[in-house]
């Protein structure tokens, strides 16, 4: 008696595409906007934290989360499928630190993770992630920036920027007009925001959007006081 | 009878000014009877990597396979060198996971830096202990004899001919008061640009 299908439920439709990951896709695709951009100095990466009623408590849960001390991770999508793939992230990172001594290089992590959400299209009885991540690092050694995207497919991209979640098209071409090779963090940030009030409904506050930075003093969230301060240079 | 000095052999490795150097014995016994002379304890692992793998033979020789497979597909995942002080983290993490059936391998380590060229040395005991020196490492059946020649001449920023002088005698002469080691020694000493390998016949018993 099996608790589980021993088959994938990811299969193969007959024009070549698999359907569940188109969807998970659109899952991702009707998620709220991220964005993410790499800066000479560091990266940044951006989410829209809109609830839905003021009763919410908006600063008890986070959706850009740290991963090791130089990586830190947002993404679009479903939040609980976010939650497994950060405790995977975390602990992969982790196992890499307890056999290397090393803090695990964000390309690598990547890798890893990406593996974990393909195992999910071929594995017997589960589904595909619904969630897209961004994965924003500084490497120690190297001395340089990494910005990363993790699909539902398992399929991993570098970007010098980009967005995911809601109106993501209009997002990068934003980006593709704003974006220079020689930005640097304080820029990448106020560009960022700028990003993300493209396709803001309402007034943007330092309660209702989530920013995050990687540079070589490591990975953190900004408090709501600097996000604040961002949002009045741009008016 | 010991397991560790089943075999015999020593290995010895030293800190230079921007250089390193490891020496082994080439003996390789049974208790007493001497089978082979030609027996090395010292594995490239790198251009600028080299692990000596003193101990019980058959250890030395599974010990060096596998850590050669975790650092090949490192470098092929990684796309870069290891460094020495990782390689160590390597060794100790493998010699850990058997650690209630250990390898009989007391490891030394001596390299440079992929990319600083920073010279780099340790030793491990048999359950993966790490120890980071800056002056000179030992192990093997003459580590007593070794530690007491080693004290004795080495001296800090030694340049690579010095350092070649200077660990050529320390391993000889401390082999040469062990019954299970011997039967000629072969030194690497590394720099930044090369790597010069020297075959050392010394007393042959």
């Amino acid at each position: 008696m099996s608790e589980r299908y021993s088959f994938s439920l990811t299969t193969f439709s007959p024009s070549g595409k698999l359907v569940q990951i188109e969807y998970a896709l659109a899952a991702v695709a009707a998620g709220a906007p991220s964005v993410g951009i790499k800066a000479t100095n560091g990266v940044v990466i951006a989410t829209e934290k809109k609830q839905k009623s003021v009763l919410y408590d908006e600063h008890s849960i986070h959706k850009v989360e740290p991963i090791t001390k130089h990586i830190g991770m947002v993404y679009s999508g479903m939040g609980p499928d976010n939650r497994v793939l950060m405790r995977r992230a975390r602990k992969l990172a982790q196992q890499y630190y307890l056999t290397y001594q090393e803090e695990i290089p964000t390309p690598q992590l990547v890798q890893r993770i990406a593996n974990v959400m393909q195992e999910y299209t071929q594995s017997g009885g589960v589904r595909p992630f619904g969630v897209s991540l961004l994965i924003a690092g500084w490497d120690m050694d190297e001395d340089r920036p990494y910005l990363f995207q993790c699909d539902p497919s398992g399929a991993y991209f570098a970007w010098k920027a980009t967005a995911l979640g809601k109106n993501f098209v209009n997002g990068k071409t934003f980006l593709e007009k704003r974006y220079s090779e020689d930005i640097e963090l304080e820029d990448a940030v106020h560009t960022a925001i700028l990003t993300l009030k493209e396709s803001f409904e309402g007034q943007m506050t330092e309660d209702n959007i989530e920013v995050g930075i990687s540079n070589s003093s490591g990975f953190r969230r900004l408090t709501p006081a600097e996000v604040k301060d961002y949002l009045a240079s741009i008016g | 009878m010991s397991i560790m000095s089943y075999n015999g052999g020593d290995v010895i490795a030293m800190m230079g000014k921007n250089c390193v150097a490891i020496a082994c014995d080439r003996r390789f016994g049974i208790q007493a009877q001497t089978v082979s002379t030609d027996f090395d304890k010292i594995f490239e692992m790198g251009p600028k990597l080299f692990v000596g793998l003193p101990g019980l033979a058959t250890d030395t020789q599974t010990v060096a396979q596998r850590l050669k497979f975790r650092l090949n597909l490192y470098t092929l995942r990684e796309n870069r060198a290891m460094k020495p002080k990782t390689f160590m983290s390597v060794v100790s993490n493998l010699l850990y996971e058997k650690r209630f059936g250990p390898y009989f391998i007391e490891p030394v380590v001596a390299g440079l830096d992929p990319k600083t060229n920073e010279p780099f040395i340790c030793s491990l005991d048999l359950i993966g202990c790490p120890m980071v020196t800056d002056d000179f490492v030992v192990s093997g059946t003459a580590s007593e004899q070794m530690y007491g020649m080693c004290e004795s001449l080495w001296q800090p920023d030694l340049g690579p001919d010095d350092l070649f002088e200077t660990i050529s005698q320390a391993l000889m002469n401390a082999v040469d008061r062990d019954a299970v080691s011997g039967w000629s020694a072969k030194d690497y000493v590394i720099e930044a640009d090369k790597v010069t390998i020297k075959t050392l016949k010394a007393r042959m018993d």
